[in-house]
């Protein structure tokens, strides 16, 4: 029998084997191939040409960038998870289970009955690609991230759905102060967490398990992760020493079945093919010459402050800080807004100890012939900062950037910032900010993944930025988020793109992302005529030039774009008109010391993740909480009708005025029960049951039901329903009733009263899903509430059957359930009443949030009515107004009873001078993208802010904090004008 | 020039001079289907094109007009409409666009109103939009009169069965290239056909289908044992080459049988749901007797296309629609109607049942409907039917073609080990 070679291209690594016919490994090579895929893998082979030269072998290809190869090549192909099976049975018998994590792609492999292979979706992809993110965005190697991991203290949630969501969580622990360390075991540990929810979809990970691929072989930290999250000991968890090539070694034995030929010509077959070409899809080049491109560079140099020596100038000055996700920037200035000092940098993770080197910096060059006189801080990091060294003044990112852009031109009406993680926009009109545009999570991270991605391959940004400015083919990637991007690249790497073509097609990408996803805009007539671009990522002349591409207009990038934020903050400094800035000064930055500590906070069932900073002299700083209670202040208890309906809702369990003798009925708080529950609760304890609601939302009760989640993409709330479920059946109930409904209660002011699909019928997919429900008797009946006539006599039927309850009880429970159902919403309304007479009274703005009543789980929406009272609201819900206003036709479709509230209440706080709207919408909903759009027509042709929120099981309050700053600078502003 | 008129709610109307001076724009999802109904709205003196514009092009658009969350089959349906109008030759003050409105609880009974959007937002608010649905918006001058439905009906039979026999066909097929001969004569043949008010009734129908059946049945094919391939999934990703980057094409590349439930259940499911509404929720008795008669006629058409079939001996037939109903008890309630609701699990039990195992469930990212009843169906029929082999697709503007093809090329090598009943040992090693 001859050699077998498996090769296994993957998206980063190109690993190679030969077997003799004893299944020995003969040879293994393990590589990172930086997008020469073909040439990389020639490579390799070249190395035992001499060995194999003149026999014949079999070889077989695998690997998600196998597959181009195979095809241009012709050599046989065989798909990497069934290559792996094939490894692990013939390599490791018994096996229960395969985890294996590659560049992009995670699997599990269930053995045992049926073999059952699964491969993450489209979304979460990214899991060794992810760690290599991450490591650079602490600045450190893959290996340093692995040694850290090991000496955690504690793990913090991270969002698992996706990589690009994580990030969005770390990065603020990190500027936070957060201990690396601890954010190294946290990354490994959200790894885990995407893998088994993700991937498990209901079947147990249990017995002997096989861990697989580059990740899990070279990072002991994930190990580590993996073995205690699952439970196994030594036996159970298997890290075989070849576990990175497993794929290639199945590619080899299955190698066994095709035809065997000369190693030569195999070898021949791939360096022939590398030149193959295959169709691109390709954009327009950046630029055709380099006369086009000098003229492009004069025309946005032209921009500029002036220049002043710091070595000379005496006087007074004005110092900006911009303590962004990823990088940091300074700016200090004349009065005038000339620059005597500037820096741009990335924050290594470490934002407190940049700002100190600088502020030395800053100090030894100014001596005694500069006086500062105001400091002022903005950016992720501006409490921290602005604690650490005692800042004069914190502001939110975009008034800073409105500031400087203002400054440059006083027309601007129309600002757009992508920074590494964050995009802004926004518009300016009458010289105040009208509407703010934020991106959403996942869109966040084009500008530092682009930075990332230029150093996995080997360059520096700038040079990488560059590569891509002359190409004739930048190749399209997508626009949705990075991690489709990250797979896109992929792609293009088959189809033979160079790295020229890919440096540009990112910057299009990104481009894209925010004029599409972000502004949601189809012409440049609807951003403005004076536009300003400014953020890191425009410093990219390819991005820049993309931009007006795209736009199909010119735009104004001044030359100080990476640095706006610090700059505006410097001109808010100085209109604070102070004689001298009460930031550290030089001998007391000499004695700064800062230690962070990371504690939980058990003030409330928030249980934020607190991070306490102590510095030098006893200074103390805490972050990461939602309100002020950690901060030894009373908690501010403004009037939270949020907070009032959620209570109300909870208290409807036990026996009622009924005796509870027909047992307990369990209810999941969850989707469509939350907000019927004054109905359920009364109809059930007329019939005496005792009600039981499923425990409050939270981590914890998320993570019982996490493995039995179909599907990933799913919003939320949906998948908190599993573990309330999951909890029910632990607490005993006798019964659980979760009713699938199509429709709602009939509020008559839209034209159709639907529930979303996943709320109408998630009772019939948890009946599929959850195994322990067999043993309990679990009702999902197919009902309707808005019609009650026919509900009563339909119900009346059912629970005879199912209860034998005579059905006059029936339909005296229904009654009194409507008239229960009637009075809380009675109750909603008068509470609301009485709370905007509050406010009124005491002149304090209202704040409608405007979501679905399963949006007030504090577990859900993490607590952003207490953020929203904490900055001096009275907050009301949706429903308290929306009552209020008629029947009204739509641009849309008005047919969903909790969608046609939303307009509603939007179309009143338009009548209303002191309220404001924001709206909860879920990630991963659907029709989200048809209310959001509506709710913001309504807004924005009333004269109001649009705010959207999108919640997930992110639990980074951070974005959420700067849109409504934002939006309370803008209702300044706009109460200034007026 | 026909003036533009607005109903009460400012809704532009589609007047009857329009009928005579606009041609009417129709999106493309199943080929033959759609070449069919347009003939049927072209003899009642509709003025119908069907667009075949396809690629990067059509998804530009719908990425510039549509919120990107939205469904990927809005996106492309309407970047399809804007391109044509924006690129297709046409006069835009003389075009129309048509296009179906199921009505129901999933957003897509919204296309419509997106649709409008991406009108005003490309300030072409002039083009009439006209809903093929019942009753949800009114025309004057487009009206789907009982004979137009029944020979809608009839186009649709017609291009059920030849797809179904086209898919039986094409992958084994000697000379290649027969069967897409066959299926475009056929289309000629039909349309002829109605031109001159022929095959318009049942009995002429059942004796196209038999003609049609000799004629597939006739092309010369090889003796190969193929795997296949059941296509179930959101109704547009799962017909539309465009939709679902040409899956068909894929897995006959890849040596296997696309199976494709026509559309016949899709419709008499539609009807079914309001039939159920009553049963369930109460409601008008009279609006039950009308549906029940509309599907009472259009079961009787399938059971005359399933006849056709079983009667040639040379062709599976599919299931019918008692049939779908009935394997899905005990999964999911009848009253779960939004999208394709339990038809989907349905079809992909009767695929089962029938012998094909092996299932691409396809779906546009992020679809509600088929969190449920795809997706959320996969572990009860791994449960019951422990060789079943699906895979769930997601379809997105930048999901890439390598992470699709790669996750069905693993769900083919399992369809390879299973046809060989080797699945716990995949390799002799």
């Amino acid at each position: 029998m001859s050699y077998r070679i498996g090769i296994d291209i993957g998206s980063t690594t190109v690993k190679v084997v030969v077997l003799d016919e004893n299944n020995n490994l003969l040879f293994r090579s393990y590589e990172r191939h930086f997008s020469k895929v073909r040439e990389r893998t020639c490579e390799t082979l070249r190395t035992i040409a001499d060995q194999y030269s003149g026999q014949q072998v079999k070889m077989v290809i695998t690997g998600s960038a196998g597959l181009g190869v195979s095809k241009a090549s012709g050599i046989d192909f065989v798909q990497e998870v069934y290559a792996t099976a094939a490894a692990v049975n013939a390599y490791v018998p018994d096996t229960d289970a395969v985890i294996e994590l590659g560049g992009e792609d995670a699997k599990i492999i269930f053995f045992g009955g049926a073999l059952e292979e699964r491969m993450n979706g489209s979304c979460a992809g990214g899991t060794g690609a992810f760690i290599d993110q991450m490591a650079t965005l602490m600045n450190v190697t893959g290996d340093e991230l692995d040694k850290l991991s090991l000496k955690h203290e504690k793990i913090y949630p991270i969002a698992s759905r996706c990589g690009v969501f994580a990030k969005s969580d770390i990065q603020p622990i990190l500027n936070q102060g957060g201990r690396k360390e601890d954010v190294a075991a946290s990354i490994f540990q959200a790894v885990v967490d995407q893998t088994i929810a993700g991937l498990t979809q209901g079947r147990e990970l249990k017995g002997k398990i096989v861990f697989l691929g580059g990740p899990l072989h070279f990072l002991m930290g994930l190990r580590e992760r993996f073995v205690e999250t699952l439970r196994l000991d030594e036996a159970h968890a298997i890290f075989p020493a070849d576990g990175d090539c497993f794929a290639a070694m199945g590619a080899a034995l299955c190698a066994t079945d095709y035809e065997e030929k000369l190693f030569d010509d195999q070898l021949k077959l791939l360096e022939e093919s590398r030149d193959a070409v295959t169709s691109l899809d390709t954009a327009p080049a950046l630029f055709t010459s380099q006369a086009e491109y000098d003229e492009f560079c004069q025309r946005h140099n032209a921009q500029h402050p002036p220049v002043y020596d710091i070595e000379t100038y005496e006087g007074d000055a004005y110092l900006g800080i911009d303590a962004g996700s990823t990088t940091t920037k300074l700016a200090l200035i004349a009065p005038d807004g000339g620059l005597l000092y500037t820096y741009y940098h990335s924050n290594m993770g470490n934002p407190v100890s940049i700002v100190r080197q600088q502020l030395d910096e800053i100090y030894a060059k100014i001596g005694d012939r500069i006086t500062i006189k105001g400091s002022a801080v903005t950016g992720y990091g501006e409490d921290l900062i602005k604690n650490a060294f005692r800042c004069d003044l914190g502001l939110v990112e975009t008034v800073a950037h409105y500031n400087a852009a203002a400054h440059f031109n006083p027309d601007v009406d129309f600002i757009i910032d992508i920074g590494g993680q964050d995009m802004k926009c926004f518009k300016i009109r009458n010289g105040a900010v009208d509407s703010i545009m934020l991106n959403e999570a996942c869109s966040s991270g084009c500008g530092s993944f682009i930075e990332t991605f230029a150093r996995a391959l080997g360059y520096e940004i700038a040079d990488f930025a560059k590569l891509g400015l002359f190409t004739e083919k930048p190749v399209n990637l997508g626009s949705r988020c990075t991690v489709f991007m990250n797979s896109s690249v992929k792609q293009a790497q088959k189809d033979g793109a160079s790295v020229e073509d890919i440096s540009a097609g990112l910057s299009i990408s990104i481009v894209k992302n925010a004029i599409y996803k972000v502004l949601r805009m189809s012409s440049a007539d609807e951003l403005g005529k004076h536009i300003v671009v400014q953020g890191g990522t425009f410093h990219n002349d390819a991005v820049l030039r993309a931009f007006e591409q795209e736009l199909g207009r010119n735009v104004i990038r001044p030359t100080i774009a990476g640095i706006m934020g610090a700059f505006g903050a410097a001109l808010a400094a100085k209109k604070l008109q102070l004689d001298q800035s009460s930031i550290l000064t030089p001998e007391e930055l000499k004695r700064f010391a800062h230690t962070a500590k990371p504690v939980t906070c058990n003030g409330c069932t928030n249980h934020c993740s607190l991070t306490i900073n102590t510095f030098d002299g006893g200074r103390r700083f805490i972050s990461g909480n939602r309100c002020s209670k950690p901060l030894g202040g009373k908690k501010v208890e403004n009037p939270d009708l949020m907070k009032y309906k959620y209570d109300k809702l909870r208290s409807c369990e036990g026996k009622g005025q009924g005796t509870g003798e027909r047992g307990t009925m369990g209810i999941p708080f969850a989707l469509n029960t939350y907000e019927n529950m004054p109905f359920w609760f009364e109809f059930f304890t007329r019939l005496n049951f005792e009600v039981v609601l499923s425990p409050e939302s939270s981590r914890k009760l998320y993570l019982k039901g996490q493995r039995t989640i179909p599907s990933d993409t799913v919003c939320y709330p949906a998948k908190l329903v599993h573990g309330h479920v999951v909890s029910l059946i632990e607490q005993g109930v006798d019964t659980i009733f979760y009713p699938c409904m199509s429709y709602n209660f009939d509020e008559g002011v839209s034209d159709n009263n639907y529930n979303c699909p996943v709320v109408a019928y998630y009772p019939d997919l948890i009946a599929s899903n959850i195994p322990a429900l067999r043993n309990i008797r679990y009702l999902h009946p197919y009902l309707g509430l808005h019609r009650p006539k026919d509900f009563e006599k339909r119900a009346a039927d059912y629970f005879q059957t199912m209860f034998g309850i005579p059905k006059k009880e029936t339909v005296a429970a229904a009654r009194a359930a409507y008239a229960a159902y009637d009075a809380y919403k009675e109750d909603i309304r008068k509470t609301a009443e009485k709370y905007i007479d509050y406010a009124r009274e005491k002149g304090m703005p209202i704040m409608v949030i405007a979501g679905r009543p399963y949006h007030m789980d504090p577990e859900i929406n993490h607590g952003i009515n207490d953020l929203v009272t904490g900055f001096g609201f009275v907050l009301i819900t949706e429903d308290s107004v929306a009552w209020k206003m008629d029947k009204q036709s739509r641009t849309v479709l008005n047919q969903w009873t909790y969608h046609a509230r939303m307009y509603n209440a939007a179309r009143y706080v338009c009548t209303q001078e002191d309220m404001e709207l924001i709206q909860l919408v879920s990630f991963g909903c659907g029709v989200d993208a048809i209310t959001g759009d509506e709710v913001r027509l309504i807004l924005e042709e009333g004269g109001k802010l649009y705010t959207q929120l999108k919640i997930d099981d992110i639990s980074n309050l951070g974005a959420v904090r700067i849109r409504i700053r934002s939006l309370l600078a803008a209702i300044e502003a706009r109460r200034e004008q007026a | 020039m026909a003036e533009l008129v607005y109903n009460k709610d400012g809704r532009l109307l589609f007047t009857k001079e329009m009928k005579k001076e606009y041609t009417i724009l129709m999106p493309q999802m199943l080929p033959v289907h759609f070449e069919m109904f347009r003939q049927v709205l072209s003899l009642e003196g509709y003025n119908v094109v069907q667009l075949n514009n396809d690629g990067k092009n059509v998804v530009d658009e719908g990425l510039k007009y549509v919120h990107n969350d939205t469904c990927y089959p809005a996106l492309l349906v309407i970047g399809q409409f804007m391109d044509a109008i924006k690129n297709g030759g046409y006069d835009p003050h003389k075009v129309a666009l048509m296009i179906t409105q199921t009505g129901g609880g999933c957003r897509a009974s919204n296309y419509i109103h997106l649709l409008r959007k991406a009108l005003k937002k490309a300030g072409m608010e002039y083009v009439p939009v006209i809903s093929v649905s019942f009753g949800l918006e009114e025309n004057p001058g487009f009206s789907l009169t009982i004979p137009i439905l029944q020979k809608l009906v009839f186009g649709m039979m017609y291009g059920d069965l030849i797809m179904n026999v086209a898919n039986q066909v094409r992958p084994y097929e000697i000379n290649k290239g027969d069967t897409d001969a066959a299926v475009k004569a056929w289309i000629a043949k039909l349309v002829n056909r109605f031109q001159h008010g022929e095959g318009m009734s049942r009995k002429a129908m059942r004796r196209g289908f038999d003609e049609i059946i000799a004629d597939f049945a006739a092309i010369p094919v090889e003796q190969t044992e193929k795997v296949r391939v059941g296509v179930v999934g959101e109704i547009y990703v799962k017909f539309s080459a465009l939709g679902n980057n040409h899956l068909e094409e894929f897995l006959l590349s890849e040596g296997a049988e696309p199976v494709v439930p026509g559309l016949t259940d899709f419709m008499i499911f539609k009807i079914y749901n309001r039939i159920v509404d009553v049963d369930i929720y109460g409601g008008l008795w009279a609006k039950k007797e009308l549906c029940q008669f509309m599907m009472d006629y259009v079961q009787k058409c399938q059971h005359d296309m399933i006849d056709a079939l079983e009667k040639s001996g040379r062709f599976r037939a599919p299931g019918d629609f008692e049939q779908l109903r009935q394997l899905v008890q005990g999964y999911l309630g009848e009253g779960c109607k939004m999208g394709e609701g339990w038809l989907l699990t349905a079809e992909m039990l009767e695929l089962i049942h029938s012998g094909t195992n092996n299932i691409v469930c396809a779906q546009p990212f992020g679809c509600l409907p088929n969190h449920i009843v795809g997706k959320g169906m996969v572990r009860a029929l791994k449960d019951n039917y422990p060789n079943s082999n699906i895979v769930s697709i997601d379809y997105d503007p930048s999901a890439t073609k390598i992470n699709q093809e790669n996750r069905i090329k693993l769900m083919l090598a399992n369809a390879k080990a299973l046809a060989k009943g080797q699945e716990k040992e995949p390799v002799h090693a």
